[in-house]
């Protein structure tokens, strides 16, 4: 099972890969709806990003239990504070996600269309 | 075209400074200094076996508490901002006179089955968070998927969005007491130790955490919950 890649180095692949397939398709599409799924493939591969910035060689999920006893904590746990740092940047994604569809529907509603080119007041 | 070239150019200067991050980030070989002392001494002070937990409730609890802030403002503005155009789009949907169709029988038959399951499995997730990967705002979003499978299967019935505002501001303002307890009993603002520690391990242990988890697992499902309701109207 061993690939010569270091975990956190695929994992870190993979997120800005991610990154930046959601960034390509938020710069070239032009419906309202898929610039928001852009935004959330962004999200996640950022997600993913800091999880593997976390990440210890053969480190293992820092829950103390029958399998990992306190002492040996201190070598074997990855570091749980990115791992927190994600579940509050997942819940402020949602919320930005939440609050981004409630504006498409405002905007539908508005010019009866998602693309964004019908809405060009504010281009400069 | 030009628009195209500019638009590649930006992901492929993206992709060099992400090429160079991730060329120039060696994998950890061991924890750092903060991170050592949250795991040598988490689960000695606050008595909760998961280290990650127990960040996000005592050692972060205030972020935690600003997340929920957040949290229910979106639901407040998701509210506002689609409020009227519920009022204004009702006549349009009469016009259509085209209701919600009736969910299917695999549908309806699959709620039956599961969602029993769905509700406890997240009851399961935010009680056993300090013991085991969950917690407050993972169960929270179990629940609030069982609550739109609910809805997906009966499109027609209404949620009582002010039952589940009242119970979402009451675990609030509980959890906002919990840390003023805190404060006046142990050592700070949203520290869970001035309830006893327990057995480590054990699920009546950890202090407060398990409480505030519960509290969160109730906010953030009852505030998810009305945020897809919201969306559905």
């Amino acid at each position: 099972m061993t690939t010569g890649l270091p975990v956190s180095t695929i994992l870190l692949v993979t997120g800005f890969g991610l990154s930046l397939i959601g960034l390509w398709g938020m710069l070239t599409h032009r419906n309202i709806l898929r610039i928001i799924i852009g935004f959330a493939v962004i999200d996640t591969g950022l997600h993913l990003v800091m999880v593997a910035t976390g990440y210890i060689r053969g480190g293992t999920a820092p829950i103390i239990d029958a399998a990992m006893s306190k002492a040996d904590a201190a070598h074997r746990a990855i570091d749980p504070i990115p791992s927190a740092l994600v579940v509050t940047a997942i819940v402020i994604g949602l919320s930005v996600t939440a609050i981004m569809l409630s504006f498409a529907i405002r905007l539908y509603a508005a010019k009866k269309t998602l693309s964004i080119d019908a809405f060009a007041e504010s281009k400069w | 075209m030009i628009r195209r070239v500019l638009v590649l150019l930006t992901v492929f200067l993206f992709a060099l400074i992400f090429c160079r991050l991730i060329g120039g980030y060696s994998e950890l070989q061991e924890l750092r200094p903060l991170a050592l002392h949250y795991v040598m001494q988490g689960p000695a002070e606050l008595g909760a076996p998961n280290i990650v937990t127990g960040i996000l409730i005592t050692y972060r609890g205030f972020d935690t508490l600003g997340e929920v802030a957040v949290l229910f403002m979106v639901a407040a503005s998701v509210g506002v901002l689609l409020k009227n155009e519920s009022t204004a789009g009702a006549d349009a949907v009469d016009d259509d006179s085209d209701p919600r169709r009736e969910a299917g029988e695999i549908v309806r038959t699959g709620k039956q089955v599961l969602l029993p399951m769905i509700l406890t499995f997240g009851a399961y997730v935010i009680v056993n968070g300090h013991l085991s990967a969950g917690g407050g705002f993972q169960g929270g979003a179990i629940v609030a998927s069982g609550g739109m499978m609910m809805m997906l299967a009966r499109p027609g019935a209404a949620l009582n969005v002010a039952l589940l505002g009242v119970i979402e501001s009451l675990a609030g303002v509980i959890y906002v007491w919990i840390g003023i307890l805190g404060l006046v009993l142990a050592g700070g603002f949203l520290d869970a130790r001035f309830l006893p520690r327990g057995e480590f391990g054990a699920f009546f242990s950890a202090g407060a955490i398990p409480l505030i988890s519960a509290l969160l697992g109730i906010k953030v499902g009852a505030e998810l919950s009305v945020i897809i309701d919201r969306f559905r109207s």
